[in-house]
This record gives structure tokens, C-alpha cells and sequence, in this order.
């Protein structure tokens, strides 16, 4: 990984941490409602977009994501306004216009489908993208990612039970960012595996288990697991064990969890760029001062913009002709 | 004249070669079965799923998203249950998306009673299905409808519940589908699959069949949204559906001959968005009505109509309008004394139709 891209990675990670920490505080004020995100993930979540292959239609990857992956978009390219106008239920948030709630994102040109949040029945539709992409050929291949809680769900079974199909193994990158809860039910408690890769390998599924709070890692293990699913045209299982900073949303009060209760993968990459030269020591707290300025600023051009109507709720029911 | 069965294959195969259709599927869908109703065999683009009806539904949504048209098939409305909030996504997905994402899809489920089908083959679909919004639901009683409204339901960019009553799969059509050989043993041989005593049996004489589709089919349409009168009357309107069409037919025929009542029956075909305009014009002709179908009482889709009959239509009535529905029990039974005091037969329909018709204003 050259010095650029380590920096490129390090500035993505800020703008998207930047990005979430001013929705969290609009959830605690009176320019939003809920919030639920993915601070603690984005030492993967950034590699991901960056080395996705971001376009419209089957050549492209399909993204079936879960609503923790706001850093992945951002990689993509995600205008952060995007965000904070559906944090802030505007009528102009590109996702839904103002319907859904945060990080719940949809891009058509990009290939991102609705978020949902029904735990894991992206599991379910992720397979449809992928059998597609398996008939079109190219190196087009579908991305799914979860929590670890959700794999309890049936659906999980039902992704991996068809993305192995004979002859139709689909070329579906399963990803599970492992963050050893579900809301506040630890890990533990609710599974009897290790890791979820022990049933994805009863499936004859590859899998790895990586630590997603490691950039480099992340990044080598992504671009290991794409180049599989692009050229064998098959499934491939990477389980990323993760940090949940922020609680699982605001239904826990979305507040900091207390230093050293776990590794902030933001901080573990600044001290490693420090270390090895690649940045100074002030970087981080300019970058992340502009990039708080600059969420703000932001937030303030948002809330200029308008909100939904009542007349709008009938539009986009169906289809037009 | 073809059957149900013979009619959605042929329509399906319209679907696939001229619409844009790429995945019929489901369960026993592909080869060497063809549906276990015969209603996908000969398709080249037929295919058999696990058995796992939200790995097909999520499978329907997924490859819409990609731009595909799948049709895909849950066996029997009895095991779609488990699909519902897949299929509530599926309603929201352009909703939610403000637009972006539509979905060309079609999900078709065999529903209802009349084949001693017992507590799980013999489920009504249709009252669920129509609390689930963002789809088109149609239900069609005749195989003309049935091909017609595949072809809309194929076209249609929106995700439509096609179901289609089990009674009535074997019935024979009265009128011919445009491009359907007169002569319907000759329709037999071209396109029904060689049968066999056993599995090993169909499977080895179906590896050497194909299909001879009639030429001459058409893109032949039944408009989503609108109903049929299928028999016209002055006393009464019978608003009703699938296999109740036909049992509503006997019931006037009785009526007619005992007590010189002249039913007018309504087919509505499309169960959302519903042919409001003939429902309420053929009310307002004979000022009484009964809403007529087998699903559970209980927030039953009828109750809706009826509603809204009572809203559009209140001072053209001239007796009150009732609903008459199956039973309030968790299943139909397997013996024929459960069946037929669960689902409306037609001297219920009678009895009920005399009643109405014996009220004064």
C-alpha cells in the first residue's frame, strides 16, 4: 500500500467518522430522529468502497448493504450532504426523500438497493443480483454485508443455501462486519461457533476471519476475496471483527463508549501512519477539525432545503407506465 | 378450448420470448414436472428452486433489481405466509426509493378451496395480499383472463401477486385465446409434457420432448384494473371472483327458474386496483348487492368493497349489502361436510340472495 493511499484511507475514515458524529448529534436535537451508523467500522468499510467496482448494471458490483455502511459510501463517492439531508428528512435526501431513516442509502447509478431494516433478508435478495451477474458473465459481482446478530436469521441460510447451488454458484461476497453484539445481547450468548465462518464453511463456502479494525488487513483480505468472486465466479465468506463505538444506535443513546473498552480503528491507523512517518502529528486534528467545520457547514446549507409535503406522501407508490 | 393450466403456459411462453421474461421459477417449476399444475412445462426459461419460499421470493426481488422480469412461483398460497414481509419490500421498494428502484416482477400462488385439499392446500390469499400495498393483485376465473392478465402482469413494471383459483385449473375455457388452435386435443399434443407412471419414467421419456407452441399467439391483454360482467341482470349484483364466479352462475340459474330473480354477476379479475367504476355502475343498476368469496371472514377483502359501497353508493341501495364469505375457522377440513360448511356452496349463495332480494326500502 503506498503512502498516498494510506493518507486517501486516513482522510475517508475522518470525513466519514466527521460525518457520523454530526448525525448522532442531530438525533440528540431537533434535526433528526434516530440514528444508527457504523462509527468503529471504518477501517474496512473504507477499503470496500474504495475497491468496489462502483457503476450502473450488471457489469458493476451490486451493493445489498446494511445500514452500518456509511463509510463505504463515502468511499464510493457519497456527497456527506447526501446523509445529513436524509438524517434530516428533507425532501431533497437522494435515498428516500426524507422516508427512511439514516444510512439507509439507495443509488441506482451505483448499484446500491435499498437498505432495509429488516435484519438479513438482504440475504435473501442478494442472490437474485447475483444470479444475474453469474448469466451476464463479466466480473460484475454482488456484495452483501451484515452484523453478526443477524445471522441467526433464516435468510442468512437461505443466501448461503443458494449462492451454492450446483452449477450456479454465484459470485456473492459475503460480508459480516463482527461487532459481538445485537443491540445488547453479546455475541456469546445467542451463538454456540466461534466465528459465523464455521457454518458458511459447512456450506463449502471460503471464509476468513480478519481483524477489520486493521486497515492494511482489511484491505488485502477485500481485495483477495473480490478477485475470487470476480474471476471464479463464486461465494466467497469474509467475517471482519469490528468496534461498535457509538452503541447500536440511538435506542442505546448512541453515546461514545468509555476509552479503551475498544480498539478505535481510526486512531490505531493514525498511530501507525505517525509511526511510520507517512503523516505529521498535528495531521488528524486538523483534518479533523475542517471536517467537523465542514459537517456543519453542511448541515446548515441542509436545513434550508425543503421538507416533505403531505401531497408528497402518494408519489412513487407504482412505477410509472 | 385450453384449460388454466394450459393457458398461463402459454402465456408465460409469450412472456419469454417476446416480453423480456427470464426466469420462471420455483419450486418443481423446471423440468422434468413442469409446476406440479402443469403450468410451466416446455419453458425454456423454467427452473426448480429449493424448496424455500423466501429464498424465492428474495430471488424474485433480487433479480428484478438487476433489471431481469422473473415470474416466480410459490406451489400453493398456503406456503406464501412466511414470504409476507419480503413481499411488503417488495410493495415499498419504489416507494421508498423515491422512484429509483422498480420491480418487474410476478409472483404467482394457486389459492382457495374445492379439491379436498385439506387444512394446507386450500388457504385464501387474497385478504392478506391486499394489506400488503405497492402491489397489483389479480385472480382470474376463465383462462382467457388468466393468459390476458399474465401478459399485463409480465408487462407491468410493478410487482403483481398473480393467483389463480386450484378448482378451476382444469377447466376448460369457453372462448378461444387468440392464436390457440381450435382444436384443443391438437393444443394437448403440442404443448402438455408426456406423461409417465413414475418420476424415472417422465423424466426419461421428457428428456426427448419439446413443446410445439401455437403460432400464433399474441401480446392478447386483460387490462389490470378491470372487471367483467359475466352475467348480466336487473334484480341484484353478485360482486365476486375466481371459483365463486361460477357457483354465483348456478345460484342465479336457480334463482332464475325459482323465484324469476335476474342476477347480474360480476367478475372483478383484478382484486388491486379494482374495477371500481363497473362495480359501482352495475350496483347502481340493480340497487342490492352481495360480495361473494371464501377467504375468512375477518378483515376479509370483501368487507372492504363492501365499505366502500356503502360510501360510493349508500342512497342507490335499496336493501342492505351484504358480505358473504367462508367461515370463521382456522382451516377447511378434509371431509366434505367440513368443506362445505366452511366455504360459501351454492345454496348458501341462494339462500342468500333471496334474502336480499325479499327486503323492502
Amino acid at each position: 500500500m503506498d503512502k498516498e493511499l494510506k493518507v486517501k484511507i486516513l482522510d475517508l475514515m475522518i470525513e466519514a467518522r466527521c460525518m457520523e458524529e454530526r448525525m448522532v448529534k442531530m438525533s440528540k436535537s431537533t434535526d433528526g430522529f434516530f440514528w444508527l451508523g457504523g462509527v468503529g467500522e471504518e477501517a474496512f468499510n473504507v477499503p470496500l468502497g474504495l475497491l468496489a467496482k462502483r457503476g450502473h448494471g450488471l457489469d458493476y458490483d451490486f451493493f445489498h448493504f446494511h445500514y452500518r455502511n456509511g463509510a463505504t459510501m463515502i468511499a464510493l463517492g457519497m456527497d456527506p450532504a447526501d446523509e445529513l439531508r436524509q438524517m434530516h428528512n428533507r425532501v431533497t435526501d437522494p435515498f428516500s426523500g426524507g422516508r427512511n431513516f439514516c444510512n439507509h442509502y439507495v443509488r441506482k447509478a451505483w448499484n446500491v438497493v435499498p437498505v432495509t431494516s429488516t435484519i438479513q433478508t438482504q440475504c435473501s435478495v442478494a442472490p437474485g443480483t447475483a444470479r444475474a451477474q453469474k448469466r451476464h458473465g463479466g466480473d460484475g459481482i454482488t456484495i452483501v454485508t451484515f452484523g453478526d446478530a443477524g445471522t441467526a436469521e433464516g435468510d442468512f441460510h437461505v443466501g448461503l443455501n443458494w449462492s451454492t447451488l450446483p452449477k450456479w454458484e454465484l459470485p456473492l461476497l459475503w460480508i459480516c462486519t463482527n461487532n459481538a453484539y445485537g443491540i445488547s445481547t453479546p455475541y456469546d450468548e445467542v451463538h454456540g461457533q466461534e466465528h459465523i465462518a464455521n457454518i458458511v464453511a459447512g456450506y463449502g463456502i471460503p471464509t476468513k476471519v480478519i481483524n477489520g479494525n486493521d486497515v492494511e488487513e482489511s484491505y488485502n483480505a477485500l481485495k483477495e476475496a473480490m478477485d475470487y468472486c470476480r474471476t471464479e465466479r463464486k461465494p466467497y465468506y469474509l467475517e471482519a471483527m469490528v468496534s461498535r463505538l457509538h452503541g447500536h444506535s440511538s435506542s442505546s443513546g448512541a453515546n461514545r463508549v468509555p476509552d479503551g473498552l475498544e480498539a478505535d480503528p481510526l486512531f490505531v491507523w493514525i498511530d501507525r501512519l505517525v509511526a511510520e512517518e507517512v503523516i505529521e502529528k498535528d495531521y488528524f486534528d486538523k483534518k479533523y477539525a475542517a471536517e467537523t467545520q465542514r459537517m456543519k457547514d453542511l448541515l446548515a446549507e441542509v436545513r434550508k432545503e425543503p421538507a416533505p409535503t403531505a401531497a408528497d406522501v402518494f408519489k412513487h407508490i407504482y412505477a410509472e407506465a | 378450448m385450453a384449460t388454466m393450466a394450459q393457458a398461463i403456459r402459454m402465456a408465460l411462453h409469450y412472456g419469454e420470448t417476446h416480453l423480456g421474461v427470464t426466469d420462471v421459477f420455483g419450486e418443481d417449476v423446471g423440468p422434468p414436472l413442469g409446476g406440479v399444475f402443469t403450468a410451466s412445462q416446455g419453458l425454456k426459461t423454467a427452473w426448480n428452486s429449493p424448496l424455500d419460499e423466501r429464498g424465492i421470493i428474495g430471488t424474485a426481488i433480487g433479480l428484478a433489481l438487476a433489471g431481469q422480469r422473473p415470474v416466480a412461483e410459490i406451489q400453493f398460497g398456503d406456503y406464501i405466509f412466511n414470504t409476507i414481509d419480503l413481499l411488503k419490500l417488495a410493495g415499498n421498494t419504489c416507494w421508498a426509493s423515491m422512484g429509483q428502484y422498480n420491480l418487474p416482477m410476478v409472483v404467482t400462488t394457486i389459492v382457495g378451496a374445492g379439491i379436498h385439499g385439506s387444512i394446507y392446500h386450500s388457504h385464501s390469499f387474497e385478504s392478506m395480499a391486499a394489506h400488503i400495498p405497492g402491489w397489483k393483485i389479480v385472480l382470474p376465473s376463465r383462462p382467457i383472463d388468466a393468459y390476458g392478465l399474465m401478459i399485463s402482469a409480465i408487462k407491468d413494471n410493478n410487482p403483481t401477486m398473480y393467483m389463480y383459483p386450484k378448482a378451476l385449473i382444469r377447466v376448460k375455457g369457453k372462448d378461444l385465446i387468440p392464436g390457440e388452435p381450435a382444436d384443443e386435443r391438437e393444443l394437448k399434443k403440442m404443448i402438455d409434457a408426456p406423461p409417465g407412471p413414475t418420476l424415472y419414467d417422465i423424466i426419461d421419456v421428457r428428456s426427448r420432448w419439446e413443446p410445439q407452441w401455437p403460432e400464433g399467439l399474441t401480446d392478447y391483454q386483460v387490462p389490470i384494473g378491470k372487471a367483467r360482467i359475466h352475467r348480466e341482470g336487473a334484480d341484484i349484483s353478485v360482486i365476486t371472483y375466481a371459483r365463486h364466479v361460477f357457483l354465483a352462475e348456478k345460484a342465479a340459474e336457480i334463482l332464475k327458474e325459482e323465484n324469476g330473480i335476474d342476477v347480474e354477476i360480476v367478475d372483478m379479475r383484478t382484486l388491486y386496483p379494482w374495477d371500481r367504476e363497473t362495480v359501482f355502475n352495475s350496483i347502481r343498476k340493480t340497487g342490492r348487492c352481495l360480495v361473494l368469496n371464501e377467504d375468512t371472514p375477518v378483515c376479509n377483502f370483501g368487507e372492504h368493497i363492501l365499505r366502500t359501497i356503502v360510501d360510493e353508493c349508500f342512497y342507490e341501495l335499496t336493501a342492505k349489502p351484504r358480505l358473504l364469505a367462508g367461515v370463521d375457522v382456522p382451516g377447511v377440513g378434509l371431509h366434505p361436510a367440513y368443506e362445505e360448511a366452511s366455504v360459501p356452496q351454492i345454496n348458501d349463495i341462494v339462500r342468500e340472495l333471496r334474502g336480499i332480494c325479499g327486503e323492502e326500502p
